[in-house]
């Protein structure tokens, strides 16, 4: 065991819905260090009044399992799931990417957006926006092939993941 | 009785009095008004009136930690609240049970910068184990038992209630909510036997362990202490304690090799760095005890007994992490070790306590004597000598003399310590002394202070006089920011940088002007004499005892050193600091 290799992991993190909650994750996270690339919040069960957030971070072993640890002691907080080492899992990311070109460039980036399966969601005689649903990698990929044809502006969610199989978390 | 009608500031009396608080610190203000009103109109629940809100936090600190219950507070909006910051984190840092209600500008104000209006949840999140806004009435009577739940389960700490003063006035039904189990809190009290039975196998075949315990066990409760106790003789293993463990071991008993760390015992840092296992109960591996973390006990297996996971493996890396509190996991320890019949290996604990005698002749708390000025370890012994057959009760403020009334004051019984370990507050001291003496009236309660730490929270003088609470504060003045000028001796070529207290009052005036009684020993022949006033007056008292101007506490391991690396005295100050420890605090 390396301890001082960075890793990436994937946490899901099932909370209260209550005025707050994100700030005390958010505020964890910044008071103590620990990096967020990414972080996705909604609600996920009206009823029972939980949310869902879903943090891509990184660090050292010793760091994530600092993280875990001090995400389950908030007291909104039910349940953390590391996806990453608890088995196989999908995550998904959506952008909607903007691009601003005529002629050639446009009908290049219309025919990009065919092989990566982006859809059109908006149209003008020298834009489009793609909408695009995948992996960070693909949508980063993507993002990067339209820079040369006209990117103008890109919004995207962050990742949402759910474990693979039956199991719920 | 289980519901009835009643407007919020009566839900808020009357939670407190159904959770058992019989003593409030408080100051008022516009947004507590109707709670203010309400206490007017009942006896149940007693009401100390603090004179900085600052005080009101330390005072709960130190009736929560000498009787083990949960200390309640309560204060105004915006002002009020924001002075609730660095008592609230001094109550996390030390996981001290407190509940503190703060009033909040009406709801249909909030956002508005109303006057007197502070976002108190957004400002206390980081400094409490966990705050609520009132919104309703109708959430109120949950949130207020929720909140004493919070405060005192698992890893005890501080709990913000915000209550507007519109949700005070509404009118709705009580009901004493005590709920079973909570949605989402619900810490883990028994260990995982399977660890605690690795941990046992450890133990069996150690050859130099060392118990190594801490705050843990005090807030675990007193049977943890006595578990404690029954453990550590049952083994024949030494045992060091933490500065806020200090009392979970009786002093007195031959096992135990004092406190550990920067200023701990000589003998308890070498058996640290020496030890083969290291069993941890209740203590969370702070810079303070470690030292250079890459030389921190490098040849031992470490145990860890938590009742917060995320104090394990943060700092150091253990082989057995045990989740649970310590009572519990003390009692599985003991009867899985009677009932496998183990033995520790004799011969080798044998060669490891001679090792510890070794150490212990050092006698690493020997010091020069003068005839002349007043040595601060002296007057503390002599402190100790005059107490220690009485009923008493310490806190200390923050710095040189923090350290010596660890080193020479010794405590056989947990909850008689109060001391600002983790955040090191100067000016907690005196305020928590109060609440001390609110919980034990009877008993004799001291605050060892430096004059500057003591100066930070002196108004609560009138706080003393007004409930007649007969503490005594033994300030031993240096006229220095002792620890400041130690390290800049030390440290820092001995550029004495704004650390002289110039223009310091004259205590005894002082005193007078509040209707202390002030005492003043400038003489080694006067000290025991004024210790001895100091203890037969039943008023409140302030000794200023004018001590050595240039002593510093020692032992002492220097920033980023190890262990093994201590300073014994003033002759031993060779080795210049490293860059590395330099940036260190």
């Amino acid at each position: 065991m390396q301890p001082q290799t960075i890793e990436r992991h994937t946490i899901s993190v099932l909370v209260d819905n209550e005025a707050g909650v994100l700030a005390r994750v958010i505020g964890l996270f910044s008071g103590r260090g620990y990096n967020i690339e990414s972080l996705t919040v909604a609600e996920v069960d009206a009823t029972e009044h939980l949310s869902r957030i879903t943090i891509v971070t990184s660090g050292t072993a010793m760091i994530i399992e600092q993280i875990k640890n001090q995400l389950n002691r908030l007291v909104p907080v039910h349940t953390v799931n590391d996806l990453t080492i608890e088995g196989p899992h999908v995550a998904r990311e959506l952008a909607l990417i903007k691009v601003k070109s005529t002629g050639e460039r446009r009908v290049e980036s219309l025919r990009i957006a065919d092989i990566f399966r982006a859809r059109v969601v908006d149209a003008t005689n020298d834009s489009f926006v793609f909408e695009m649903t995948g992996s960070t990698e693909k949508l980063s990929a993507f993002i990067n092939l339209m820079k040369p044809l006209g990117l103008v502006d890109v919004s995207r969610t962050g990742v949402v993941a759910i474990a693979r199989g039956a199991e719920a978390l | 009785m289980a519901n009835e009608e009643m407007n919020g500031a009566q839900m808020v009396i009357r939670a407190l009095v159904d959770q058992g608080v019989d003593v409030i610190f408080g100051y008022p203000g516009g947004a507590v008004l109707p709670i203010y009103d309400e206490l007017f109109k009942q006896n149940a629940l007693r009401h100390v009136l603090v004179r900085h809100e600052q005080g009101a936090v330390h005072a709960a600190e130190g009736y929560a930690r000498s009787t083990g219950k949960v200390g309640a507070v309560l204060v105004t909006s915006g002002p009020g609240a924001t002075n609730m910051v660095t008592p609230l984190t001094d109550a996390l840092m030390d996981s001290i049970p407190i509940v503190c209600l703060t009033g909040q500008v009406p709801t249909h104000l909030i956002g508005n910068d109303a006057f007197q209006e502070a976002d108190t949840v957004g400002i206390t999140r980081p400094c409490t184990k966990h705050n609520y806004l009132v919104k309703s009435i109708g959430e109120l009577p949950r949130i207020m038992h929720e909140a004493f739940y919070v405060a005192r389960s698992g890893r005890p700490g501080p709990v913000v209630v915000d209550l507007p003063k519109d949700v005070q006035q509404a009118k709705g039904t009580y009901s004493n909510g005590v709920t079973a189990k909570h949605r989402s809190y619900n810490p883990q009290m028994k260990g995982d036997i399977r660890a605690i039975e690795q941990a046992l196998d450890l133990i069996a075949k150690a050859e130099r362990p060392l118990f190594y315990c801490g705050g843990g066990i005090i807030n675990s409760g007193p049977t943890a202490s006595k578990l404690l106790k029954q453990f550590v003789n049952l083994t024949g293993f030494p045992i060091t304690l933490t500065l806020m463990g200090l009392g979970a071991f009786p002093a007195s008993d031959k096992q135990f090799l004092g406190m550990l760390g920067m200023h701990g015992m000589y003998e308890s840092n070498h058996a640290m760095h020496d030890c083969d296992v290291m069993i941890n109960i209740g203590a969370r591996f702070d810079d303070r005890i470690t030292g250079r973390l890459a030389a921190f006990s490098p040849n031992s297996k470490k145990i860890h007994v938590d009742i917060d996971p995320s104090s394990i493996n943060k700092n150091v890396r253990v082989d057995v992490p045990i989740v649970g509190d310590a009572a519990h996991v003390l009692e599985d320890m003991i009867r899985l070790w009677k009932a496998k019949q183990i033995r520790p290996n004799q011969k080798a604990l044998d060669a490891w306590w001679k090792q510890i005698e070794g150490w212990r002749a050092r006698d690493c708390l020997k010091y020069r004597p003068s005839d002349s000025v007043i040595k601060p370890q002296y007057a503390l012994q002599r402190l100790f000598h005059a107490i220690k057959d009485k009923d008493f009760y310490i806190t200390t403020e923050v710095g040189q003399h923090q350290m010596w009334a660890a080193q020479f004051l010794r405590f056989e019984k947990p909850n008689h310590w109060m001391t600002s370990g983790g955040l090191g507050t100067m000016g907690y001291g005196f305020p928590a002394a109060i609440g001390v003496q609110m919980a034990h009236p009877e008993s004799l309660v001291i605050d060892v202070a430096g004059e500057a730490s003591f100066l930070m929270n002196m108004q609560e003088m009138s706080t003393a006089m007004q409930y007649k609470l007969p503490v005594k504060v033994f300030i031993l003045n240096n006229q220095w920011m002792g620890m400041v000028r130690q390290w800049q001796e030390l440290l820092h070529g001995e550029r004495y940088s704004e650390s002289y207290m110039e223009s310091l009052p004259d205590f005894e005036k002082l005193a007078d002007a509040f209707g202390f009684v002030g005492l003043r020993a400038d003489k080694p022949s006067e000290v025991d004499d004024v210790i001895k006033e100091m203890i037969a007056v039943k008023q409140p008292v302030l000794v200023d005892m004018r001590v050595d101007k240039t002593e510093n506490c020692f032992p002492m391991i220097p920033s980023g050193s190890a262990h093994n690396e201590m300073l014994l005295g003033p002759d031993d100050v060779a080795k210049p600091v490293s860059e590395e420890g330099m940036v260190l605090v």
